[in-house]
């Protein structure tokens, strides 16, 4: 694919992700705080979330929209701090994805069943 | 205009606040670059019982965890408060009252972080 392209793409992807992790982050940095505050115990706490289908959406939608944004991130810095370019950056940087992929949605399963 | 001449004139180009602003949100981004799959881990881990997540909960109020976890909690609404900014001076329109973004991004990170501290 032409690099200016790609790099639109990734450029558009970090924004879009970014938009969707601000309401994410807010709604979650609200539930941090109300769970801390109220001494929430841990069945109190998977009370709320086991079989809750609109925690289980939230939070996939939060591990996937984290999923594209830190490597992208990850991937500027790499570039602008370290000169480290090239096939093996993005190729590390798409495993960290999958990474986090999947060890998100573990935890969010955890949440739900 | 002419103000923001005189400033950028009379601050070293590291010393700006948007400077400032750049290395918060990219510092912040990168701590919680190396925080989130140890902390989906730990929670995956501590979710597969009820009695697994009681002691995880009971490891988290020691006091060294509860300063960790507060300092985590201000990169993050940093992080947020920060990337709100950008994408509101990238996609909306320039008007005069997003000047004070960056006091309202630095707003925001304090409310949370006191927020946070008082509910500990």
């Amino acid at each position: 694919m032409h690099t200016a392209r790609r790099e639109a793409q990734l450029w558009l992807a970090q924004r879009a992700s970014a938009a969707i992790l601000g309401i994410c982050v807010v709604v979650h940095l609200i539930t941090i705080i109300y769970a801390t505050r109220g001494g929430l115990s841990g069945a109190e706490i998977l009370a709320r979330t086991r079989g809750n289908a609109a925690w289980l959406s939230f939070y996939v939608v939060f591990v996937l929209a984290v999923a594209v944004h830190v490597p992208i991130g990850l991937r500027a810095i790499a570039s602008e701090w370290l000169g480290w370019d090239g096939r093996m950056r993005d190729g590390l940087l798409i495993a960290f994805a999958v990474v986090l992929v999947l060890v998100g949605l573990g935890a969010t399963w955890g949440l739900f069943w | 205009m002419r103000a923001n001449i005189a400033q950028a004139r009379h601050y070293p180009t590291r010393r700006r606040p948007a400077y400032v602003a750049f290395i918060v949100h990219r510092l912040s981004g990168l701590a919680l670059a190396l925080f989130l799959p140890v902390h989906f881990w730990a929670l995956g881990r501590a979710l597969t019982a009820e009695a697994e997540l009681e002691g995880f909960l009971r490891w988290t109020d020691s006091p060294a965890v509860k300063a960790a976890e507060w300092v985590l909690v201000l990169l993050l609404a940093a992080h947020a408060g920060g990337g709100l900014r950008l994408l509101a001076l990238e996609f909306l329109p320039w008007r005069d009252w997003q000047r004070s973004l960056l006091a309202v991004a630095a707003a925001f990170s304090v409310v949370v972080g006191l927020a946070f501290a008082l509910a500990l």
